[in-house]
């Protein structure tokens, strides 16, 4: 009986640390949100109907490795939207802390770069610790079922598109659309802290 | 005749001399390998602090007085200054370097966009985000994603030098 107790007590220490240790892994099932578009419209993956992914990135204005991604984020969703795998870009960071990043200063970008896709604010942060994005831009892609396929950068070369020769993100789509395995499932970026609430 | 000659000579090397003192304080443009090399520290070394930041990233600059702080608490430490702006704006990130008083001879700017190929030979436990810190101890690697506020790094090199 103690052994059992003893175990059961080791178990709990290892689900809590586990649980500690917060965000998803490739394999995980993502779940849903419902965040405020810079349309005013809530946005949920629920609202879209036959979508066969999604491409969830978390980005910002204030950032420069965000803006000097913001072309290449317009072009996925061009790219894959109308193929079923749409982008939504969610804003992490806390306006207070980053003033740049408000919600009313969300709306002047995407009105400024007329972003085809949505960009909502998650302005409790809870969504961003869910799925434990660390900086702006870092992508999730999602497939139909919502799991997990890939976590992380873009592509290879933050400075410029046309020097990337590693598009991680576009071969993750189109794996999920061919059904094949994701070749790099998860990457690393430098990117700019998300700006937590105190 | 020769005294002149004699006086442009001292005159030239003293000019010389002053501008290889002036070298000091530049900031190296670097690749990867060269960044390994620097992570290199081993036993009966001195203390080695790398600290990853760019001027755009303003947490970073936040807590660059404290490092500097620190770098003239422990002159025995040696303090890196790893920048992670592109390499077209390595002059701005220069100036602010030197205007910050950051350690003169441990300018640097990583010069690789790659980052998923160099970020795990950092720390594995790096995400990518800055500020970064490494600090380096008898061959050891302790590394910090976060923001130092006034008096921690002090802290830490203290308890690292015990």
């Amino acid at each position: 009986m103690k052994k059992v107790i003893s175990l059961s007590l080791v178990l709990i220490a290892l689900m809590a640390f586990s649980l500690k240790k917060s965000g998803y892994e490739v394999g995980d099932k993502a779940r849903d949100f419902s965040l405020k578009n810079v349309d005013g419209e809530m946005v949920s993956m629920d609202s879209y109907e036959d979508v066969k992914g999604f491409m969830i990135i978390f980005t910002c204005n204030s950032c420069p490795y965000s803006v000097a991604y913001e072309d290449r984020i317009i072009e996925l969703h061009e790219k894959y939207a109308n193929k079923g795998v749409p982008v939504i870009a969610i804003n992490p960071n806390d306006a207070e802390k980053s003033p740049k990043d408000s919600f009313a200063k969300m709306i002047e970008r995407a009105k400024d770069k007329s972003f085809p896709f949505p960009y909502v604010y998650d302005e409790t942060q809870e969504i961003t610790k869910t799925y434990g994005a660390t900086n702006t831009p870092h992508v999730y892609v999602l497939d139909a079922d919502r799991t997990v396929k890939y976590i992380g950068a873009i592509d290879n070369n933050t400075k410029s598109a046309e020097d990337a020769d590693k598009k991680y993100v576009e071969d993750a789509v189109d794996a999920i659309l061919m059904g094949t395995e994701v070749p790099e499932k998860k990457t690393k970026a430098i990117g700019c802290t998300i700006k937590w609430a105190s | 005749m020769k005294k002149i000659i004699l006086n442009i000579f001292l005159l030239t090397s003293i000019f010389i001399g002053h501008k290889s003192l002036a070298q000091n304080g530049e900031l190296k443009v670097i690749d990867v390998p060269e960044l390994e090399k620097i992570m290199v520290q081993s036993e009966g070394d001195n203390l080695k602090v790398i600290n990853f930041w760019a001027t755009w990233c303003k947490p970073c600059v936040k807590e660059l007085p404290y490092f500097v702080n620190a770098q003239n608490q422990f002159p025995d430490v040696e303090f890196i200054y790893m920048s992670i702006d592109f390499s077209e704006n390595a002059a701005k990130a220069e100036k602010f370097a030197q205007k910050k008083k950051l350690n003169p001879s441990g300018l640097y700017l990583i010069d690789n966009v790659d980052y998923n190929s160099w970020i795990d030979k950092v720390s594995p436990d790096w995400s990518g985000a800055i500020p970064a810190t490494l600090i380096m101890k008898d061959g050891k690697k302790y590394f910090y994603e976060k923001e130092f506020h006034e008096g921690e790094l002090e802290e830490l090199i203290k308890q690292k030098l015990n």
